[in-house]
């Protein structure tokens, strides 16, 4: 059995469903990457399977417990999350931002053991971080403070990492740069990374595991070499493209079918 | 599903191999250069607290401060004492009459003092990190006004004895803080709508209590502005013990939660993948925050600005980012008590509410702060 599962949950913020019975494994030690249109409900079940939203039916379980269940501080030294709103206090510095991922391994009497400000150290250095230890954070740019954040979640020491769209708002480069920081984190340190993106050929080519959610609906997950065809692209995003061999990794590529081929089927399914 | 046990000796075996990993790859990597973290570490065996080293000077300067402004205004009045008298006197060692003068008149009013301001400190401090917003203050979110409508109308429609009027202004706190929260509350309280709702609030209970006053009959009336102003007169011990109780059960209470606070400066949901339990702490600090608002405003009226101040000036001083719970609490402390001293001094005995001038002195001091700090070019 994997570490964590959702089973049949139902999501809703009060009133308004996002999905329905929806059941999901993350494999154990994969890269999973979910991917879906806007509102298709990938950052809510991201959200259920970090125990911050609760399922108004179904379970989402952790090591066989139910994640609610848990005990809070237990449940953050298994299961770490980036989310997309984080604010970094006025005037912190790098250090003390990545020191504040250790709090779920701290307590009153043991505010800042030698191993915590050990394993601060590795994180930051394997987020490459660590030369800028003692800036403030405030000053970086958006692609080394997402590495800052990225770090005090590793600080965290979580076998499972779930990130919450980490690349948005990033120039192509540090997109990049983030990307195979995670393949790093997961080869490396084999880890399991469960990661929201909007970028489907980002998603092809990092994840070991694809799910694809459409409406709140699981429609195919796998391998991407074995799941994104054409077809796939067309029924989850609604778009016609053609799936090639990306010349770099072999991994599938989507190249969007041009405005014109676009409008002409248009035309003919309406003829 | 299987059986638990199996499931528990599964987890066991990974967690060794995460050891054995992390093991490893503390050995690859080379040793970082020191710095980046705040403060010293003190550790003994299985124990390491943290110490900001900035912060502690801090907090001691501001009780020195503090020390010696109440051991002046102790010996200010129609009978001045020296310093010196006045120690020994607080020592066990003074005159019959110095006795009754510093330990019955002046120093449960000075103790007051103290308490008041530490009180509006540490809950201005609390509300400004919950709301994550330096507006987010009793001053403007109407938990003074509140206690103000609370203590009007004990004062108004009952003439209420001294003691009626303090339970009548921690009651008014304690329901305006329970509206507020209630009203913010939404899948959580969040800053903004905490600020805009307790403004909100605060407008309508600001307007009752303008009706109140029009009320009254000139005595009541002028008893209640009095009130009004936040005044430190005639204090006495019968004051100082419900606040150093109260004060000596929430202190404890909220530092014990100051790491817990800390990360949700960062946001709920990073405060959440932490573990720590959002709504519960938020709530507890809460509560603990509008206790101490309203019972220091029950002692001595709404004295303005304290609770909006003082954690912002702490703030620059320990240049510490967090709530900075300890120093904020010095500095309400240490600024309500110079601000009386310089009343006292300046106007004469109990002729200025205290009040008057800590909104002069703590607005003064901390607008020329931000003008050094936009000239040095950091906001």
């Amino acid at each position: 059995m994997n570490r964590l599962s959702a089973e049949g949950v139902t999501l809703a913020y009060d009133q308004r469903v996002i999905a329905e019975q929806l059941s999901v494994e993350i494999p154990d030690h994969s890269f999973t990457v979910i991917v879906g249109p806007n509102a298709c409900g990938k950052s809510t079940l991201l959200r259920a399977l970090s125990r911050m939203l609760r399922p108004q039916q179904g379970r989402v379980l952790l090591d066989g417990q139910v994640i609610q269940s848990m005990p809070a501080k237990k449940v953050a030294r298994t299961l770490g999350l980036l989310p997309q709103s984080s604010v970094a206090p006025d005037g912190i510095t790098v250090g003390d931002l990545v020191g504040r991922g250790r709090y779920p391994h701290q307590g009153l009497l043991r505010q800042w053991s030698a191993e915590d400000e050990r394993i601060v150290r590795e994180s930051m250095a394997a987020t490459g971080v660590a030369a800028l230890a003692d800036r403030y954070v405030d000053e970086l740019s958006g692609g080394q403070r997402q590495r800052v954040w990225i770090a005090m979640a590793l600080a965290q020491q979580t076998p499972l990492l779930l990130l919450d769209e980490p690349t948005t708002f990033l120039d192509i480069q540090h997109q990049i740069d983030v990307l195979d920081l995670c393949a790093e984190l997961h080869e490396e340190q084999g880890r399991t990374l469960v990661a929201v993106l909007h970028d489907l050929n980002h998603a092809a080519r990092y994840a070991t595991h694809l799910i694809a959610l459409r409406d709140g609906s699981v429609i195919a997950e796998g391998a991407p070499a074995d799941i994104v065809t054409a077809e796939l692209v067309e029924e989850v995003f609604g778009l016609r493209c053609q799936v090639i061999d990306d010349p770099e990794t072999g991994t599938p590529l989507v190249v969007p079918a041009a405005r014109k081929a676009r409008t002409a089927a248009a035309t003919v399914v309406k003829g | 599903m299987k059986a638990p046990r199996n499931q528990g000796a599964r987890a066991g075996q990974a967690e060794q191999v995460e050891q054995a990993a992390r093991a490893e790859q503390a050995q690859r990597l080379p040793a970082a250069p020191a710095g980046g973290f705040r403060g010293r570490t003190l550790r003994t065996g299985g124990l390491s607290v943290r110490v900001d080293v900035r912060a502690s000077a801090v907090v001691v300067l501001l009780l020195v401060a503090a020390l010696a402004a109440s051991v002046v205004l102790i010996g200010t009045g129609d009978f001045p004492i020296p310093a010196a008298d006045v120690v020994r006197t607080l020592l066990g060692g003074g005159d019959a009459g110095q006795e009754f003068i510093v330990n019955e008149l002046r120093l449960p009013r000075v103790l007051v003092g103290l308490l008041v301001g530490a009180s509006l400190g540490l809950g201005g401090a609390l509300f400004q990190a919950i709301s994550r917003n330096p507006l987010g203050s009793p001053d403007v979110l109407g938990l003074g006004q509140g206690a103000t409508a609370g203590a009007l109308v004990v004062i108004v429609l009952f003439s209420g004895t001294a003691r009626q009027v303090t339970a009548g202004a921690l009651a008014g706190g304690l329901v305006t803080g329970l509206a507020i929260y209630r009203l913010a509350w939404k899948r959580g309280v969040h800053g903004y709508r905490l600020v805009l709702v307790g403004i909100g609030v605060s407008a309508i209970v600001t307007a009752v209590n303008g009706y109140l006053i029009t009320k009254a009959d000139l005595v009541d009336a002028t008893r209640a502005v009095v009130w009004m102003t936040g005044s430190l007169n005639g204090r006495d011990w019968e004051q100082v013990w419900p606040l150093l109780v109260l004060c000596a059960v929430l202190v404890p209470l909220v530092l014990s939660h100051g790491r817990a606070l800390r990360t949700l400066e960062m946001g709920d949901d990073v405060a959440y993948a932490l573990g720590v339990r959002v709504e519960r702490t938020r709530l507890v600090l809460m509560v603990a925050a509008v206790l101490l608002t309203a019972a220091a405003t029950a002692a001595a009226g709404p004295v303005a600005f304290v609770a909006l101040t003082a954690p912002q000036l702490a703030r620059r001083l320990t240049r510490s980012p967090g709530p900075n719970l300890v120093p904020a609490m010095c500095m309400g402390a240490a600024l309500l008590v110079v601000a009386d001293l310089a009343s006292q001094r300046a106007f004469g005995a109990d002729q200025l509410p205290v009040g008057v001038l800590t909104g002069v002195v703590g607005g003064g001091y901390l607008l020329w702060l931000l003008v050094t700090e936009r000239k040095a070019g950091r906001i």
